[in-house]
């Protein structure tokens, strides 16, 4: 009963117990923490704005975002993924969600941050909705921790209108 | 002689009821095992409720060998979420994250752009020929959770079968041996 087997299995069943335990109390730990962001987006220029050759509404923007994300950070976040996108919605589609820039905040010191960049991704209509077109740009943040669930939330902005005509 | 010899006298000391209860034991286990599996199917909604990171594709938030674990609900997809899904022609499911999102409003059908963070292009180059959209019928389900690690023992089980038979073989070898 006592074999060197046996006892190996017993202290390996429990390292092994202790540390899914471990692993649970540190994810479930990341419910107590106390999350104040905030994020503001200006849209400081409209680069160019044309219809393509084969008919969808593509627009180039240069934004300035200033967030402050550090509250986010707890001691079970690995990283933050971070990304702003255009949701508007247009007759084909209920729902369209582009994303125009994206950043991953490895440590709370880069949390709080402010950018200057013109769109990373293409913003892209499916169709010509575009023009005078009202939306809204939401900064999405997707928290990855070392272990247990992954956690996501936004902050919406509204009030942004596209201009009337092509340019 | 040694342990050998123990071994062998040990199979040779085997009763008939002794190795019914066990075959009956290592049924149990394995059967336990395909029930705890198809019933997390059930719960969370998908075919693979666990999969395991191949590619540092999405780096560094996750890396190879680090297991994620798997939801799919009616809920729509949204722009964000990492989606694990399959293409057409391919066998192995891609981890990767939608980056863009257009639903349409009457039939709720969607079209999914994704990208893995540490690639520099989107996923348009690995989709079917053709093919410049996901639709919900090639997602399997979208990242909830992450433990790291622990998917390694199965990528080495995978890469290196001899690891694999040994460590089978062993186990079988102890089943057989124990004697309590």
């Amino acid at each position: 009963m006592h074999s060197f087997g046996y006892r190996a299995n017993a202290l390996l069943t429990f390292a092994v117990t202790i540390l899914a335990f471990i692993c649970a109390i540190a994810s479930f730990s990341d419910n107590f923490s106390n999350q104040t962001p905030s994020a503001q987006i200006q849209i400081l220029n409209i680069n160019w704005f044309q219809k393509q050759p084969h008919g969808n509404d593509e627009v180039s923007l240069t934004l300035n975002i200033t967030a402050d994300l550090q509250s986010l950070f707890t001691w079970n976040t690995k990283q933050v993924f971070a990304f702003v996108a255009a949701e508007y919605e247009t007759s084909k589609n209920a729902l369209n969600q582009v994303s125009l820039w994206d950043a991953i905040i490895p440590e709370k010191e880069h949390a709080k941050f402010w950018i200057q960049i013109s769109n990373k991704y293409r913003f892209i209509d499916q169709g010509h909705n575009l023009r005078g077109k009202n939306f809204n740009l939401t900064l999405h943040w997707h928290v990855m921790p070392k272990t247990g669930k992954m956690f996501a939330d936004k902050i919406v902005m509204s009030g942004y209108r596209l201009p009337n005509a092509y340019r | 002689m040694g342990w050998i010899g123990e071994t062998v006298d040990s199979i040779k000391s085997i009763k008939i009821r002794q190795v019914l209860t066990q075959t009956v034991t290592l049924g149990m286990i394995v059967t336990s095992a395909l029930i705890i599996w198809k019933a997390l199917m059930c719960v969370t909604g998908t075919e693979s409720p666990v999969v395991v990171v191949l590619s540092g594709s999405m780096e560094p938030g996750f890396k190879r060998g680090d297991i994620l674990f798997l939801h799919m609900t009616e809920e729509p997809i949204r722009a964000g979420e990492i989606v694990v899904f399959n293409v057409d022609g391919r066998d192995i499911p891609i981890v990767h994250r939608a980056i863009k999102v257009h639903e349409r409003g009457n039939t709720g059908e969607v079209d999914v752009l994704t990208k893995g963070d540490n690639n520099d292009v989107d996923d348009i180059g690995l989709y079917a020929d053709g093919q410049i959209w996901l639709h919900r019928q090639h997602i399997m389900g979208r990242a909830v959770g992450f433990l790291p690690y622990v998917g390694w023992v199965t990528i080495i089980m995978t890469e290196k079968p001899i690891i694999k038979y040994i460590l089978i073989g062993a186990l079988g070898l102890l089943v057989i041996t124990s004697k309590d």
